[in-house]
């Protein structure tokens, strides 16, 4: 190794080998990004699910649970809440709730004392999120 | 120490050692919740606690990277640091920063934290690892900035060695991918699409190069092996990094919405990922084998093996187990997950800024290594730690296949919570490994107060 490949050579691959794949990536993310209309449940998208996806925001709510697999693995994923809830109505009484002080040696959901108006656009962002074209993850109803 | 300037890199250090022990006491507070769910409840809720652990941990590691920058680079770039009192002033302005952001995770509810932030300028807050207000990532910027203007104006001015081209890529990089950070739509899959241009393009991306740069650096000084053959090794292991971690994103786009090929960009790719980390682990043990001098620093030497070991299994073997397509649809988003990154950044980026701190802080202190009470004191901190987080990990990965079983995989699969309630006993005993890893991070501490009447001065 030591004649026959040399410090140029190595360095000529790093940076040859690097952008050709830094310029592949880009390719792929912009025809990803082209594909996804089809895909994202962008039609879906109003004012009340702009208001949820704030309310999901700034109240951390990826900090316990997941969306889509990714956040915290403390509570369960809500990718696919509202049909494991059976409806909107459900999810939001859910929130609604849950008790200040917790539950005794429990795991429990903070309450965040949202109005009716949060409460309703944090239900139609899951839905939102819901409809997207996830491949068929998760496995199953439980996320 | 060549230069004075390199001094400034002990103030970095200590900042980072001290928000270290915070993140870990976070860690031993969230794993409590995990199985005593009310604990400090509703004080400290377990996303308060959360967002502690992985924040501090991003910004000591961020005061690790800078510390080592001003260490190494105006010994490979022989000359003082281009501005030595911007990387005193910007310490302080990061640290207060940091600081003032943790205190308001804290005290203050996080909806109240984003109103006092003004959030809605700029929203960019409750996203996981990039949760701080809009105005301390603003911040970041800055400071991450003028970190590149001084360090690349010292390389640039000075002697150029790929140590310091290669590392001055890294942070380069570390800069802009973070400019994605700002990047927040309300389309979901579009936010994380992007958001991962930070979290994975740092991770698996430009930070190897960092560590890489490091490593390197500290094996050139404690093996004395030629530099020619140590670039080398630096050029292919980076090279491997980039070709196989850029595509490799994809691996993190099977599930969110992005095309399906993606699944096989991803799998194939990422399945290459562990290739770097394995050669990294042949650099160091080789590199050690054909040393030129007894360097008197040992335990540098004990953590650069460390590190590279530490990171091929952590984040090639933990990494690959889960990242194929086909079984990454079931383990995704589980404690499969915390198992890979828990072991992936200690053995990665923990290490690696311990080994750079443990090969040069006894230099700023005046000596070339510690006396043998301090080292030895280091290697039980060192095992502790190591062997500790191995068992976090194997106690999460043992969890992870359970609640993959009972939640996904099993023909009657159950709720979430039941699931977590049958597979406690894993998670105490990685509470009992967390507790282990406190005390070997506390002995690490006290070997930096060891007297040194009996030092080595070779």
């Amino acid at each position: 190794m030591k004649e026959t490949f040399t410090k140029g050579m190595a360095r000529n691959i790093y940076y040859g080998g690097s952008l050709f794949f830094l310029l592949l990536f880009f390719a792929l993310s912009f025809d990803t990004v082209s594909e996804l209309p089809d895909r994202d449940n962008r039609q879906a998208i109003n004012e009340s699910v702009t208001l949820g996806k704030k309310v999901w925001e700034v109240n951390n709510c990826i900090g316990c649970h997941t969306l889509l697999g990714e956040g915290a693995y403390f509570a369960p994923e809500l990718g696919n809440v509202v049909k494991r809830y059976g409806s909107k109505a459900a999810v939001k009484a859910f929130i609604m709730s849950r008790p200040k002080d917790g539950v005794p040696g429990r795991r429990s959901m903070p309450q965040f004392n949202l109005s009716e108006e949060e409460l309703q656009g944090v239900a139609d962002f899951l839905e939102y999120v819901g409809g997207v074209n996830t491949e068929n993850w998760p496995p199953n109803i439980q996320g | 120490m060549k230069y004075q300037s390199q001094s400034i890199a002990k103030l970095y250090f200590i900042a980072a050692i001290g928000l270290f022990v915070g993140q870990i006491l976070f860690g031993v507070v969230m794993g409590l919740q995990y199985v005593m769910g009310d604990f400090l409840f509703p004080y400290i809720p377990f996303n308060v606690a959360r967002m502690v652990h992985t924040n501090l941990l991003i910004v000591w590691l961020l005061f690790g990277f800078m510390g080592a920058s001003y260490y190494l680079v105006p010994e490979e770039a022989e000359r003082e640091l281009y501005a030595p009192w911007l990387a005193k002033l910007m310490f302080w302005i990061f640290l207060v920063a940091g600081a003032a952001t943790i205190l308001g995770y804290l005290l203050v509810p996080y909806a109240e934290l984003a109103k006092l932030t003004m959030n809605d300028l700029l929203p960019t807050m409750g996203r996981e690892f990039l949760e701080q207000p809009t105005i301390t990532k603003i911040g970041i910027v800055i400071v991450a900035l003028s970190f590149l203007f001084n360090v690349g104006m010292t390389v640039l001015t000075g002697r150029k060695t790929v140590v310091t081209i290669v590392l001055l890529t890294g942070l380069t990089g570390l800069a802009v991918f973070f400019l994605f950070a700002f990047y927040n739509p309300v389309n979901i899959v579009l936010d994380k699409y992007f958001w991962w241009w930070v979290v994975h393009l740092w991770v698996e991306g430009v930070w190897e190069l960092i560590m890489g740069a490091i490593l390197a650096f500290v094996l050139i000084k404690i093996t004395g092996v030629d530099r020619e053959v140590i670039e080398k090794w630096l050029y292919i292991i980076i090279a491997l990094t980039l070709i196989s971690g850029i595509i490799g994103t994809g691996h993190h786009y099977f599930w969110i919405g992005a095309p399906g090929y993606w699944q096989w960009f991803g799998s194939i790719f990422s399945a290459l990922e562990p290739i770097p980390f394995f050669v990294m682990t042949l650099f160091a043990f080789n590199m050690v084998n054909k040393r030129r001098r007894e360097h008197p620093n040992k335990v540098a030497t004990l953590w650069a093996l460390g590190t590279a070991v530490m990171a091929f299994l952590g984040a090639g073997v933990w990494g690959f187990l889960h990242t194929l397509a086909p079984v990454n649809y079931y383990t995704h988003g589980t404690q499969i997950t915390a198992a890979h990154g828990h072991m992936a950044f200690y053995g990665a980026y923990v290490m690696i800024v311990l080994t750079i701190i443990s090969y040069s802080m006894p230099i700023m202190r005046g000596r070339t290594a510690n006396g043998p009470k301090a080292q030895v004191m280091e290697m039980w901190s060192f095992w502790l730690m190591t062997v500790s987080m191995v068992f976090i990990t194997l106690f999460l990965t043992g969890a992870g296949i359970l609640q993959v079983y009972l939640q996904r995989y099993s023909d009657t699969p159950l709720g979430f919570m039941v699931v977590q309630d049958k597979i406690e006993l894993f998670y105490w005993m990685r509470e009992v490994s967390g507790v282990i890893f406190l005390i070997g991070l506390i002995l690490y501490i006290m070997s930096f107060f060891v007297k040194h009447d009996d030092e080595v001065t070779a």
